[in-house]
């Protein structure tokens, strides 16, 4: 188990990189605390695989290091970082056991038979696969295979790290639940630095101690879900994460007031001046209905999701969303909107800004 | 559901009926009747009931054919199978030099059978042949006229030539189709090359290897152009394959009965080993599937 070291990292896949556009992953330090387990989030193409590949060693980063607790890995090939992965497909050996995958990678690196033996009976064990041992890999399910590619990355001791590759893509949804509590509760027994890639915010806030988010070769937020969820670092996190996302809305901030359209919406702390384009963002569960508060605004539809109903509404000429307890009555009076007003964050240049206590 | 019963239907089978008829049962009942009796000629025929089976399974002419039949499509089996998964594998996966080998492959395919008899008649002449003239230069002792060794080794050479493209081919599709990840897993296991093929490659080629080998033995079990036009078949009887003898036999020395009894017993080993193959092939897939 390590500690992962990222050290003015940057990659480009072109060979001769001009801007800062021809980066896929943008330059990026960080230290990654061992035994911690990690999701990188984010949508297609916004450089998590690029940055998973790199530390995994498939991919040689244009500039900078990575280093596995003190030493250097930037050049060393995957063999020798004694990591493990779990691909987006199982990848299991057809023709081997399950027992015989299991055992391969010790196998390979010369260990012992009964040393062997004892490991894969405890990794089948863990995985809940000791009745099908001698069964042939092939003819399992999807979400048996990818046990079987978990089990094969576990059944080293010493690995560095372990990733994975939005390993739920083909699962099952009613699989992927039992699949990730299980990844939960070997990262609490056994303490692996887990790296985990996905574009699944549920995946990411319920497998994760730290979420890392990514946005266009990015990292715009490393936090703990409650961190993401309360205090996004960037509007990117903002609606990326949440459902519906945060509302985002053009505003000026004067003090601890934001003025839209004239109209002043109170927050609990106050700003100087700010440069750019000014925002301000509220999530959905912190605005509120009500036929005599706040600032008027127009619904256009309720969605009744069940346990709440989401309110898409026009404010001021633009669409936001309203989340209201499921009790709650929506009737015509109600016409106006008040939000939270220690929930209400500021970003400038979409980037969040930190106020003061006023 | 009830099932509607109009007899009326039946017609509508009469042109495919028609049509195998014409194509394959007739001519085959035809070489059966051929197969029991005896001729001099003048459209007399005389019932001579199983001999003519009888005296081919006695027969050293056949027998040799048959084993000699065997023997080259063993041999080309075995250079041409291992030799198409060497080349397949050391193909590059992608980019203008992965076409530019797919075009290259495929050349010796498109030939018709007989230039390709030709090509290798010529190229190994002693004379005026580059093979065959180098080789002599060189003090090589090599005339697939006179000598059964260089025959043999000329047509198997050809054949090779010929068809490990194919088996290349579709060893290079099965290849194509393994998804990246696997390799990556494998140098995370820490797999060796031989492994990565063992387990991987050889697993995933599987499907499309039997395929090869089905096409490739069928082929050359039939073969009769190529070797026909560099040999004739000799010198002597040292490359008279089955096809090469049966057509001796029913069109050179016009003995019907005999080369049909032949070419039925011919018949039945395709039909054998192709049972054969294909019992194999569904048991290999029932196997691994549980």
């Amino acid at each position: 188990m390590a500690k992962i070291t990222l050290d003015n990292l940057a990659h480009s896949y072109l060979s001769d990189p001009a801007g800062e556009d021809d980066y896929a992953l943008k330059e990026l330090n960080h230290v990654w605390a061992d035994g911690e387990a990690y999701a990188l989030l984010g949508a297609s193409g916004c450089g998590k695989t690029t940055l998973l590949n790199i530390i995994s060693g498939l991919l040689r980063p244009s500039r900078g290091r990575i280093l596995f607790n003190d030493a250097d890995v930037t050049h060393a090939p995957t063999a020798a970082r004694n990591i493990a992965q779990v691909f987006q497909f199982p990848v299991v050996y057809d023709t081997m056991t399950v027992r015989e995958n299991l055992a391969f990678p010790l196998k390979n690196r010369g260990a012992a038979p009964d040393y062997i033996a004892r490991r894969v009976q405890g990794i089948a064990r863990m995985i809940g696969m000791e009745e099908i041992l001698d069964k042939r890999a092939r003819g399992l399910t999807a979400d048996a295979k990818q046990k079987i590619s978990l089990g094969r990355g576990m059944v080293r001791e010493d690995v560095n790290a372990l990733l994975f590759d939005e390993p739920l893509t083909v699962i099952d949804p009613h699989m992927k639940w039992e699949l990730r509590t299980q990844l939960k509760a070997l990262h609490r027994q056994f303490g692996h630095t887990m790296i985990y890639v996905t574009h699944d915010q549920t995946e990411a806030l319920t497998f994760a101690d730290k979420v890392v988010v990514m946005h266009d070769g990015r990292v715009v937020q490393i936090g703990t879900p409650e961190e993401l969820f309360e205090a996004p670092a960037h509007t990117f996190v903002g609606y990326f994460i949440g459902s519906p996302g945060m509302n985002v809305i053009p505003a000026r901030v004067e003090g601890a007031q934001a003025y839209i359209n004239g109209a002043s919406i109170p927050m609990a702390r106050a700003y100087g001046a700010l440069d750019g384009k000014v925002e301000i963002g509220v999530r959905p569960e912190y605005a509120r209905l009500s036929a005599t508060e706040g600032l008027p605004v127009r619904i256009r539809r309720v969605e009744d999701v069940g346990r709440h109903k989401i309110v898409r509404a026009d404010f001021f000429g633009y669409d936001i969303n309203i989340i209201a307890e499921e009790g709650e009555e929506i009737g015509p009076d109600m016409t106006r909107v008040s939000f939270d007003p220690a929930r209400v964050n500021v970003y400038a240049d979409d980037w969040r800004v930190e106020g003061e206590a006023a | 559901m009830d099932k509607t019963v109009n007899h009326k239907a039946w017609f509508l089978v009469l042109p495919v009926l028609a049509l195998v008829a014409f194509s394959a049962v007739i001519p085959l009942m035809t070489v059966v009747n051929y197969s029991v009796q005896d001729t001099f000629g003048n459209n007399q025929f005389f019932w001579a009931g199983l001999e003519w089976f009888d005296e081919l399974l006695h027969s050293e002419r056949m027998w040799d054919a048959l084993g000699r039949q065997l023997a080259f499509s063993a041999i080309i089996l075995a250079i041409e199978v291992p030799l198409g998964i060497f080349v397949a594998l050391h193909m590059p996966k992608r980019g203008v030099w992965a076409s530019f080998c797919l075009v290259l492959m495929s050349l010796p395919l498109l030939i018709p059978w007989n230039v390709v008899g030709t090509i290798w008649q010529i190229f190994g002449r002693v004379d005026i042949g580059l093979l065959g003239h180098t080789l002599d230069k060189l003090g090589i002792a090599y005339n697939y006229t006179q000598d059964s060794l260089a025959a043999w080794i000329t047509v198997i050479v050809m054949d090779v030539w010929h068809w490990t493209s194919l088996v290349a081919l579709l060893a290079y599709a099965g290849l194509q189709s393994i998804p990246d990840a696997y390799y990556q897993a494998a140098r995370i296991d820490q797999a060796s090359r031989w492994k990565v093929f063992r387990y991987i490659e050889l697993p995933k080629m599987a499907g499309v290897l039997m395929i090869a080998i089905l096409l490739r033995f069928m082929d050359s079990f039939m073969i009769y152009t190529e070797p026909f036009v560099v040999t004739g078949g000799g010198p002597g009887n040292a490359t008279t394959f089955l096809s090469i003898d049966l057509v001796k036999m029913a069109l050179g020395q016009f003995d019907l009965g005999p080369a049909a009894a032949f070419s039925l017993m011919y018949f039945l080993v395709i039909l054998l080993i192709s049972w054969v193959f294909y019992t194999v092939m569904t048991n290999l897939d029932k196997r691994e599937g549980v």
